[in-house]
């Protein structure tokens, strides 16, 4: 690993500050960018760490109901304090990778990094959140831009996720054992307005939405209501785990898991 | 390079240290704690897990400079100063618990951060927790094992897998 300057401030102004020099980056959790960083695939001259800022952990529920997750916080705080006010989002927490992982990786470092086989970029998309940096607020529809590819601007910090809470919503996660991501994962929510339905691991381009799914969806809330229904294998991620082929139908399967389980 | 400090196995300690330099490295070649072992160096063998505020962690994914202020436990703070071991320890030694003994540090912190969280954890939970702890030698059911009777419960209950 390239050595490097190391910065903890204690607000978001400072961290702002600190992020603004030549190649500084941010660092979560880093369960992502420490690994990233002893392959030298990133050469940062300054890390600062967002762990030290207390205004962006934690859970809480906003007057209008939606669970707000502070962008430091980690995977195994979402999974306790999230539990009671939305369920299905502390259950994809919960499993993701494993203990330890979880005590450290956070949300926005997830959100950040947008791996086409994470969990949280299939619930932020999935519930249709809202991702709310130091400088402005992007809806998850516009947010996640391909592979590794998001809306987030050099320097941005993601400060908090909010997530409108579904009727009922549910995370089928099809694990791939050797990585702990998901080989493909879907995520469920069913909302008074309609259906979302978000599909991680499978796609070249990164989690998407199943529009043809929603629809069928919305107007029959039942597993059934999949049925006939396919994803095609083009664009599909292939590898030694799986085929785009296999990918395509096991989305469908989790999908119809989702559905029963919501 | 910057100082830090943290207390570590109780006791007040710091150094000087890079922004690269790993906990586990300061533990090990700082501190000459060498229990806490490094299995694959790419966070996935949780052969280096620490505790850090309590929290169980791998040692080999978190910065020295992160854990500044910090109470760390390694395995070293398990047993008592005169050598009786902690009772996971005498568990798994009394469970066969381990073979060569590499992954044994890692899954020792594991189940003590377990059993904090869950003190009667059944036999499919104590798996799902050690999904991070990989072992070479035992195929896990004897740690599983050590890890029920650990917890007070009868480790012979369950069957052989
Ligand atoms: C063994 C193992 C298993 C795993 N299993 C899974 C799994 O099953 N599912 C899953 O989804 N993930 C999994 N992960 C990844 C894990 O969830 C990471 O915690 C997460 O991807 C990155 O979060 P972090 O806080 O650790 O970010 P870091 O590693 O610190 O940073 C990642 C990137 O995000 C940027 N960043 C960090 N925080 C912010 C912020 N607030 N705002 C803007 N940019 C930011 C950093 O600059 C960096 O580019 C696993 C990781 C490991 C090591
Ligand atoms: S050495 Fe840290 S996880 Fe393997
Ligand atoms: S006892 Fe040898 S790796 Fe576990």
């Amino acid at each position: 690993m390239y050595n490097f300057e190391f910065e903890r401030p204690s607000t978001v102004e400072d961290a702002v500050r600190a992020l603004a020099g030549d190649e500084a980056q941010a660092l979560g959790g880093g369960q992502t960018l420490i690994p990233t960083l002893k392959q030298r695939l990133a050469m940062p001259s300054k890390l600062v760490s967002l762990t030290g800022i207390d205004s962006i952990r934690g859970v809480c529920v906003a007057d209008d109901g939606a669970v707000c997750v502070g962008g430091a916080t980690t995977h195994a705080t979402v999974a306790r304090e999230a539990a009671a006010a939305y369920p299905a989002l502390a259950a994809l927490a919960g499993q993701i990778g494993d203990p330890a992982v979880r005590n450290r990786g956070t949300i926005g470092g997830s959100l950040a990094n947008n791996d086409p086989s994470a969990c949280y970029p299939a619930a932020a998309l999935g519930s249709g959140a809202t991702i709310v940096t130091n400088a402005r607020e992007i809806a998850a529809d516009d947010y996640f831009q391909g592979m590794f590819e998001t809306a987030l601007e050099e320097g941005e910090i993601i400060t908090e996720v909010r997530f409108p809470v579904p009727q009922a919503a549910s995370y089928q996660k099809f694990d791939q054992p050797a990585s702990r991501f998901a080989l493909v994962g879907v995520f469920v929510a069913r909302f008074a307005e309609g259906v979302r339905v978000a599909v991680t691991g499978a796609s070249a381009e990164g989690v998407f939405r199943w529009h043809e799914a929603e629809a069928a969806l919305a107007k029959n809330f039942a597993a059934d209501a999949l049925k006939g229904l396919s994803l095609s294998a083009d664009g599909m991620i292939g590898d030694m785990h799986g085929t785009p082929e296999y990918r395509a139908h096991l989305a469908g399967v989790l999908a119809a898991r989702a559905v029963a389980a919501a | 390079m910057t100082s830090v400090s943290m207390t570590v196995n109780g006791k007040p300690v710091s150094g000087e240290v890079e922004g690269r330099t790993l906990l586990v490295e300061f533990l090990r070649e700082g501190q000459g704690l060498t229990g806490t072992h490094v299995g694959c160096d790419t966070s996935q063998c949780g052969a280096c897990v620490v505790h850090v505020n309590g929290e169980a962690v791998k040692a080999c994914t978190i910065f020295a400079a992160e854990a500044e202020g910090a109470e760390v436990t390694t395995i070293e703070g398990m047993a008592e100063a005169d050598g009786t071991l902690h009772p996971i320890q005498q568990a798994f030694q009394d469970h066969h618990g381990l073979q060569c003994g590499f992954c044994t540090p890692g899954m020792v912190m594991s189940a003590a951060a377990l059993l904090k969280e869950n003190p009667q954890p059944s036999p499919a939970e104590i798996r799902d927790y050690l999904e991070g702890n990989i072992c070479r030698c035992t195929g896990y059911h004897n740690i599983v094992k050590a890890i029920l009777a650990a917890s007070g419960q009868d480790a012979n209950a369950i069957a052989a897998e």
